[in-house]
């Protein structure tokens, strides 16, 4: 298994280790429900080394990005952020990722680490423009700070601005406590909060400038663990478990991230066909109405039919219930309609309700 | 500490003997290691269990953990108070998070299970 620059620092910390997507990372530092509690009141700190990083340049990085995206990439301006999606030709999802533009001829993409290999090749393929296309995953650490007093805590290590005025879906690259930094108002938590790229050679560095800041605001280091239960409640995806190369993005409820109107790109034509045609799935998100938990996989029903299933599904520290998104097929449905989920042989309730959760 | 006058099993159940009634939880351990622990599914009063086959589960946050007999027999008491405060099996394993109290119908089973010294060895063993 691979490891982050960070893993000794966590190994000291006393982490319990998961892997994910052929990295060994934390999983917990303390409990998932203290971690996650502490990222919605405080803040808390992340190490997300393991996602990819291409850095995207030369005169056809723009072109190149764009027959890729299915989200228009022409909307960008200078320091900002896009979230979009490679689609293949069939419109089913490559991956989803964060195209950063540095200029209209340098970006960087940000995929996900279970997808670095697939998404190089994808790029390196589709690269008839002569896109000089590099994978900086292994000299890149990311080290996110997520919560209301992120804010607060980053202000005093970059001396020269406010990172308050970074708005939403914006990025500066500037310095924290002297490291070259491209800072990024972004994350995956639904949560005010930064997610900050370093040479991997600066990774300790800069955890340790933010840690005891962190802890001092009564924050904590958060594992992958929490990470999943708050981008549950922030009603986000996450590839390989909501979607994969087989689904499209009208079917996982990513149909607003698909701008089709006066350009070109992979998937497209399958992608239109297919909303034609009629999207036969959608996701919902649903609450439990007993203390049963559903998990990904677990069969959905509504009276009495099969309807689809559970994709993602955990406890949700911050509502005190169980939640989780269903794929099921399209009747649009209505929130507040009651479906079943089997739990171990058995049905129980659950209502549809409106993303996010929180 | 694990405590001395209880058996285990490798999958972490704790077994008390009372006479023939034997209550039945989780170690220390096992919880420690689960953590965040919401939701106890448990079996009704009158269900026959068998030894080292599956009668509950128990969820944490991240993911669902069978539940193994260390003893057959018939269930005679539920921790009803589990229902609604799962986190009793966190804070109090060995006491207020004890999961069923069952009849026992073969005391020689309890030769099957660890003592606390072996328990403790299995333990060191699995992290090692």
């Amino acid at each position: 298994m691979k490891r982050t620059p960070l893993y000794q620092v966590h190994e000291s910390l006393n982490a319990k280790f998961t892997e994910f997507g052929g990295w060994e990372m934390p999983l917990q530092y303390s409990s998932i429900v203290k971690e996650h509690l502490s990222v919605r009141a405080n803040v808390g700190l992340f190490d997300l080394s393991h996602m990819g990083e291409f850095d995207v340049s030369g005169p056809g990085a723009n072109e190149l990005v764009q027959k890729l995206s299915t989200n228009d990439v022409g909307r960008l301006t200078d320091g900002r952020v896009l979230y979009t999606l490679f689609c293949n030709e069939t419109g089913g999802v490559v991956d989803d990722l964060l195209i950063y533009r540095h200029t209209d001829n340098h970006y960087m993409l940000v995929v996900n680490a279970a997808n670095i290999d697939k998404d190089l090749t994808w790029v390196e393929t589709h690269n008839n423009t002569g896109t000089d296309i590099k994978n900086v995953s292994e000299d890149t650490a990311l080290i996110a700070l997520q919560g209301p007093k992120s804010i607060d805590i980053l202000n005093p290590f970059v001396p020269e601005r406010d990172v308050s005025e970074i708005s939403f879906f914006r990025f500066v690259v500037d310095e924290v406590a002297g490291i070259p930094t491209t800072i990024s108002r972004t994350g995956y938590t639904g949560e005010i909060g930064f997610e900050l790229y370093v040479d991997a050679s600066d990774a300790e560095n800069l955890w340790n400038v933010l840690y005891p800041a962190v802890i001092a605001a009564e924050g904590q280091p958060v594992g992958l663990g929490a990470r999943d239960t708050l981008r549950l409640e922030a009603g986000l995806r996450l590839y390989g478990i909501d979607m994969n190369d087989d689904t499209n993005p009208f079917e996982v409820g990513l149909g607003k991230f698909v701008k089709s109107k006066g350009r070109q790109f992979i998937g497209k034509d399958a992608l239109l066909a297919a909303k034609k045609k009629g999207i036969a799935k959608q996701m919902v998100g649903f609450q439990m109405l007993d203390r049963a938990v559903a998990r990904g996989g677990y069969a959905v029903y509504q009276q009495g039919e099969h309807i689809g299933s559970v994709t993602s599904g955990a406890p949700s520290p911050s509502l005190k219930c169980n939640i989780g998104f269903a794929s099921i097929s399209s009747h649009g449905t209505l929130e507040n309609e009651e479906i079943d989920v089997e739990i171990r042989g058995r049905l129980h309730s659950a209502k549809i309700v409106t993303l996010p959760f929180i | 500490m694990i405590p001395q006058n209880l058996k285990y099993m490798e999958s972490h159940e704790w077994a008390r003997q009372d006479e023939d009634i034997v209550t039945i939880g989780i170690s220390d351990y096992a919880q420690s290691e689960i953590q965040d622990i919401v939701y106890v599914e448990l079996p009704e009063v009158g269900t026959e269990l068998t030894q080292k086959t599956e009668f509950g589960v128990i969820e944490s946050v991240k993911a669902a953990f069978d539940l193994y007999a260390p003893i057959s027999g018939e269930v005679i008491e539920v921790n009803e108070s589990l229902l609604d405060a799962p986190e009793q099996v966190n804070e109090s394993p060995y006491d207020d998070g004890w999961f069923l109290k069952i009849k026992m119908t073969d005391p020689s089973e309890l030769d099957a299970l660890l003592d606390a010294d072996g328990y403790q060895a299995h333990i060191e063993a699995e992290h090692a």
